[in-house]
């Protein structure tokens, strides 16, 4: 009779995976939900704009007789030194910014947490030698890293990510050997070695979901400054060609006009503080809803 | 004397640490009877965690020899040993530590399952899950439930349910009650002895509250400073301690009587420290009976008295060991 009422209670368990358990407590933060939403919104925006307007006629082409006008009906945003729609520039820009931003910290992300992670769980004369060379790297201002990778490679869209995704490597390997650090002298890694689990099963069942939580706030903060460093490159001529609508490159190009035209710089910096509010709101749901202490 | 599921021979751990050799483990030798106990006292930092964890090789041994069902643990590869990781389990100290937090209850019992391939089917995990739990007394509601929302009782049943999944032979307790409150600890002690019974489970039990494996152990090893000092069957340990260091531990378990009080024996000084010590008896510097002799070389376990081995050179001029 017990062994019934057992199996009958048994039903009542809702097993949620992991993931999904995430999710939900991820929905019941606003401040999330309206990053995760504006971060849809924005890629939505990368997207479409390629659909809406062509890219010779719209984003690039000179208008001499339409230049500097202020935001009106026609060109909502305004229109800059050149003649070209504001509007249309900074809608096309997303998809260059938001690439930039997430493939740089994607690089950044991979290669710093693997490093960081071996130093944290090797030690000894590996976390030496890799720590050691992340100082190194430290070191040298990210700017003039960023300068020397990107001459180094040649002047694209993509070596650009890569500069900028290499200068954020080391705070990635630090952030990620510190946690990793912390996390593998608890007992449940030698709990688990106990129980027959490899070193790589250990680190990523038990090590990685537990020294996540800095490691994606971080990214999430990177993926702002990193939209900053490539405009920095692109302001020094170092970033994507001219003519593209980068965010940063437009700021740059607005800063002469700054005193009478402020709407140029007005919108690309808009733009940019949107899309980097919304990330670290992400970065800061996700940080909590994976922590289940936080749970309610 | 075949019966012995484990056998330590000379088991030794040195950890290099800036100032010298620390010698955790210092050639130490014991078996553990099949369904037997062997309680392992002795105060923090004395080496008896160390030794279970090298006999489970969570540590590598410096040097000696592990036998469990007469293998040598210590040479093993890497797959044997994870075949022998399911004959020796391991209890912690800290059941908050020794939880993952962020693993619920029913992912941290079927860990083991799942790794070592034990059973495929999810069902049959579920299944295997709800009667751990219930072996150890867990009620069925807590099995999606975070370690963090249990008190310290529960968690350990989740770590003892842990050990248990891959039906051991062997399970080292490091401590398993010193982290409980006192009402707490006795019903985690029943459990284990109820599960020893029921299963003829072998029990490495570390601790270092004597009143704790009085009634527990079958055998009783004191170990001081890497070493041990005294090894013998419970109650006749509790009879008659022969060491110096036995008898002042035992003069430190509380008697709830006012007549029966026994002379406390306060053990004075420091504990020697266990970095490149001399050659000579450990406890010499804090020892009531020293004497110059005692400075001189490392006094051997003895055996005094059927099944009663003292590690003592001054135990003659001390003990009537008749009486």
């Amino acid at each position: 009779m017990e062994n019934n009422q057992g199996t009958r209670s048994r039903k009542q368990y809702k097993r949620r995976s992991a993931l999904q358990e995430v999710w939900r407590r991820f929905r019941k933060n606003p401040g999330a939900m309206l990053g995760l939403f504006m971060v849809i919104l924005i890629v939505g925006v990368a997207i479409a704009s390629g659909f809406i307007f062509d890219y010779q006629k719209d984003v690039v082409a000179q208008h001499i007789t339409q230049r500097l006008k202020p935001p009106s009906a026609q060109h909502w945003f305004g229109t800059d030194q050149l003649g070209r729609d504001i509007f249309a520039r900074v809608l096309y820009g997303a998809r260059y910014s938001l690439s930039i931003g997430l493939i740089a910290v994607c690089v950044s992300l991979i290669v710093g947490v693997t490093l960081g992670a071996i130093a944290g769980y090797v030690g000894g004369i590996v976390e030496n030698i890799i720590m050691r060379v992340v100082d190194i790297f430290l070191a040298i201002p990210s700017i003039l890293l960023a300068i020397a990778v990107v001459s180094a490679l040649g002047q694209s869209a993509l070596n650009l990510m890569i500069a900028v995704g290499l200068c954020t490597v080391p705070s990635f390997a630090q952030v990620a050997r510190a946690s990793v650090l912390t996390v593998r002298n608890n007992e449940y890694v030698e709990a688990s070695r106990a129980i027959g689990a490899t070193n790589w099963q250990v680190i990523r069942s038990h090590i990685l979901p537990n020294s996540l939580s800095p490691i994606i706030v971080q990214a999430t903060l990177r993926i702002g400054s990193a939209i900053i460093s490539a405009s920095a490159l692109s302001f020094l001529g170092l970033g994507i060609p001219l003519p593209a609508p980068e965010w940063g490159a437009m700021l740059s190009e607005g800063r002469q006009y700054i005193r009478d035209y402020s709407y140029m710089t007005l919108f690309p910096g808009l733009a940019i503080l949107l899309t980097v509010i919304s990330f670290n709101l992400i970065g800061d749901g996700l940080r909590d809803a994976i922590d289940p202490k936080l749970k309610r | 004397m075949a019966d012995n599921i484990l056998e330590v021979k000379d088991l030794t751990k040195y950890f290099k640490t800036p100032k010298g050799m620390l010698h955790a483990v210092d050639h130490v030798n014991f078996t553990i009877g099949r369904g037997k106990t062997l309680g392992v006292v002795g105060e923090s930092g004395c080496g008896k965690s160390t030794t279970g964890r090298c006999i489970l090789r969570l540590i590598e041994p410096t040097s000696g020899e592990v036998l469990f069902d007469g293998n040598d643990v210590a040479k093993l590869g890497k797959r044997e040993m994870r075949a022998m990781r399911k004959d020796m389990q391991i209890i912690f100290q800290d059941p908050y530590s020794s939880l993952d937090p962020r693993k619920s209850v029913n992912q941290i019992i079927a860990e083991p399952l799942i790794l070592n391939k034990i059973l495929k089917d999810k069902r049959e995990i579920e299944e295997r899950v709800f009667e751990l739990m219930d072996t150890v007394g867990l009620a069925e509601r807590l099995v999606n439930a975070y370690p963090h929302e249990l008190d310290g009782g529960r968690r350990q049943r989740i770590g003892i349910a842990r050990a248990l999944a891959m039906e051991p032979k062997f399970i080292v307790c490091d401590e398993p009650v010193s982290a409980l409150d006192v009402s707490i600890q006795a019903q985690i002690l029943n459990l284990l002895e109820k599960l020893q019974e029921e299963r003829g489970l072998t029990y490495m039990f570390i601790t270092h509250d004597l009143s704790v494996v009085n009634h527990f152990s079958d055998d009783i090893a004191v170990m001081y400073l890497g070493q041990i000092v005294e090894k013998a069957p419970a109650e006749e340990l509790f009879a008659h301690p022969l060491h110096p260091y036995t008898e002042a531990l035992l003069s430190a378990i509380p008697v709830p009587s006012l007549r029966n009080r026994r002379k406390r024996i306060t053990i004075k000084g420091e504990i020697t420290s266990p970095i490149d010590p001399p050659n000579a008896c450990r406890f010499a510097s804090r020892c009531q009976y020293a004497c110059e002799n005692c400075r001189n070389g490392v006094p051997q376990l003895v055996e005094v008295r059927p099944e009663h081995f003292v590690a003592c050179s001054r135990l003659a001029d001390i003990r009537d060991i008749n009486g």
